[in-house]
């Protein structure tokens, strides 16, 4: 497929404002600011079809069209950079290497919505991103692509960078707003949704990376191209980041709805030599692990929900027959419960005990009832926490049990690990 | 700056700290207090400014005693409260001290399965401590954090500012070594050799 969002990823200084403009960046943001009203900005987003990269899938477009029309309304926008799904990379890949395609992004959502203030809440951790943005931001004010009266229109926007500090619950947009309006990053209740009471309870879209990156492309190009790849049902170019046994891990541009056989198989290189793939978590660790047999599923939305799991980040970590699926999943509950932000009991205290069955599941300490528990644990958690991050952490154990069930019994029967 | 002048540096801050509360403040220069007043300008409220204020402050402490705390309250004009909980829920703000390298490994899934596990064994036994520990020169801190967004490049860890990518235990041997030398060159400014003093994010 024709690169998309890493097309200028190999270009020499990729990430100035110079590049970008070599590349047509900033022509959709002319194009729309003479050509087009906000709502029809929207009625754009909408025929594209695209849905929101950071995990749920929302579209875009109808997001952005819930935000109230009353032009006395502050409202605002976040770029959620937030990026911190395990087995996730794919928004550092842009703000590093092409951040103004993210901002130029930013400025056409902050447009179509009529915010004037936006923020950037991107993981603190990522140095060289945050340097590449505040440099870019930098530029795009030198140019008059931010800032008051932009490209001579009467709209005004600024942007900031305001960086997280280490909370993976920050990612949960609720959770964002709670931390950038300088509380701790615990999820609000929903609704009202941000769109209608978000960030200083003004209406607030909060977008992910890859969903602003997009963009500029679908004003450049029209919906029509940009729905017309890959999955009809939630189209466009997509960032895959490959990781874990594989031969040739990193990040891979193809469409929506590529196969996972094909994307791990043929382009991630396969197994390592002498290996066979046992299982796939197919979107970063909240979306629960499928087999080597169902391999064929395709990366969308629908066709991964159908597989009882999720396209989630696209963060496509593989798992060989070399390698324990309970330490796997211990690992990823230890995260869950670590990462926990405390606010509802199901979640926090679940996850902590189900991590101390685990554990003691790999140290060959397990006991009789263990696997039960932990069954038990999964239900009470699935559904009856406070935001998503309790429901991943127990629907990626409970199909963990469900598909490695003689593992995990093999662990508790002869109280070791078979491959530790 | 020797390293031993650096370690005996941090433990009279924490002398002077003791007797701020009478002396008034001492953490918060002329310089972080109008870059404070600046930031608050990007939000409407001031509560929103306690990280980046935070971020600022580790910057220049390496860690955060609760008299910094107090200051950046202070400053901000909140309550304490509001910015002890900022400080405390969120885990790149350091309340203790920390080495002058602050180790960070990745041991989530994509690095675990490259064997992130016996990387943190041989940093261990290489630095003569375990997790959470600082070595007795004041060098090192190891801690093991969640993931780094770099599985591609797995396993990866983070100093202070700096990503290294695709570890092995020689390459963590060769980038200890070269950190220690590092720091034993009185000349060479670690601020920028290092990438940076642990504490903010750019």
């Amino acid at each position: 497929m024709e690169k998309v969002l890493l097309k200028n990823a190999e270009t020499p200084d990729s990430h100035t404002v110079g590049a970008y403009e070599t590349s047509g960046g900033y022509q959709a943001l002319a194009t729309v600011l003479r050509d087009y009203s906000p709502d029809e900005l929207i009625e754009l987003i909408k025929e594209s079809n695209l849905k929101g990269r950071g995990g749920a899938g929302f579209a875009t477009g109808v997001k952005w069209g819930f935000v109230p029309k009353d032009q006395d309304l502050k409202k605002y926008l976040c770029c959620n950079a937030d990026e911190g799904e395990p087995g996730t990379f794919k928004d550092r890949a842009i703000m590093e290497k092409d951040p103004h395609q993210m901002i130029e992004g930013m400025i056409l959502c902050a447009y179509a919505i009529g915010a004037e203030t936006a923020y950037i809440y991107i993981r603190g951790e990522y140095t060289l991103s945050i340097q590449r943005l505040e440099a870019a931001l930098k530029e795009a004010y030198d140019k008059g692509y931010l800032g008051q009266r932009i490209l001579g229109s009467d709209f005004n926007l600024d942007i900031y960078v305001h960086c997280g500090a280490g909370a993976y619950i920050c990612g949960e947009e609720t959770a964002l707003i709670e931390s950038l309006e300088g509380r701790r990053g615990q999820p609000r209740l929903k609704p009202p949704f941000p769109a209608i009471e978000g960030l200083y309870a003004s209406p607030t879209v909060v977008n992910n990376v890859e969903t602003l990156a997009c963009v500029p492309h679908i004003v450049t190009r029209g919906a029509k191209w940009f729905s017309a790849i890959g999955s009809a049902s939630g189209p466009g170019p997509k960032l895959y980041c490959l990781s874990g046994h594989v031969r040739k891990p990193g990040l891979y541009e193809l469409p929506m709805g590529i196969p996972l056989r094909e994307l791990v198989e043929e382009h991630a290189g396969g197994a390592r030599p002498g290996r066979k793939i046992k299982a796939v978590i197919p979107g970063g660790v909240s979306a629960p692990m499928i087999l080597e047999s169902d391999l064929d599923v395709c990366m969308d939305f629908e066709s991964l929900a159908a597989a009882d799991t999720m396209l989630g980040s696209a963060g496509v970590i593989v798992i060989d027959d070399n390698d324990c699926v309970v330490r796997v999943a211990t690992r990823i509950i230890e995260f869950f419960a670590h990462e926990s932000c405390g606010k509802c009991s199901p979640c926090r205290e679940g996850l902590s005990w189900a991590v101390k069955i685990l554990r003691r599941l790999e140290n060959g300490e397990g006991k009789e009832g263990d696997l039960e528990q932990l069954d038990f644990l999964c239900e009470g958690i699935f559904g009856n926490t406070f935001c998503a991050l309790g429901d991943g952490a127990a629907w990626g154990l409970r199909r963990a049990l469900q598909h490695f069930r003689d593992e995990f019994v093999y662990h508790v029967e002869k109280k070791e690990c078979p491959f530790h | 700056m020797t390293v031993e002048s650096e370690v005996s540096e941090v433990s009279e801050v924490s002398e002077v700290s003791a007797a701020s509360a009478e002396t008034g403040p001492r953490f918060l220069t002329k310089e972080m207090r109008k870059k404070i007043e600046e930031i608050t300008g990007r939000y409407p409220t001031r509560r929103s400014a306690i990280m980046p204020s935070l971020f600022l402050a580790q910057e220049e402490h390496g860690y955060l005693p609760g008299e910094v705390l107090l200051e950046v309250a202070d400053v901000l004009g909140v309550p304490e409260v509001w910015v002890y909980e900022i400080a405390t829920f969120y885990t790149m703000f350091n309340t203790e001290p920390v080495g002058r390298f602050h180790i960070k490994l990745c041991t989530n899934v994509s690095c675990l399965l490259l064997e992130a596990g016996s990387l943190l064994s041989h940093l261990e036994k290489r630095l003569g401590i375990a997790r959470g520990e600082t070595t007795g020169d004041g060098l090192f801190t190891l801690s093991v954090v969640e993931c780094l967004g770099s599985c591609g490049t797995a396993p990866v860890m983070q100093i202070n500012k700096t990503y290294y990518e695709t570890l092995s235990a020689q390459g963590i041997d060769q980038i200890l070594d070269e950190l220690k030398a590092q720091a034993a060159d009185a000349a060479t400014d670690v601020e920028s050799g290092s990438g940076g003093r642990e504490g903010a994010p750019a």
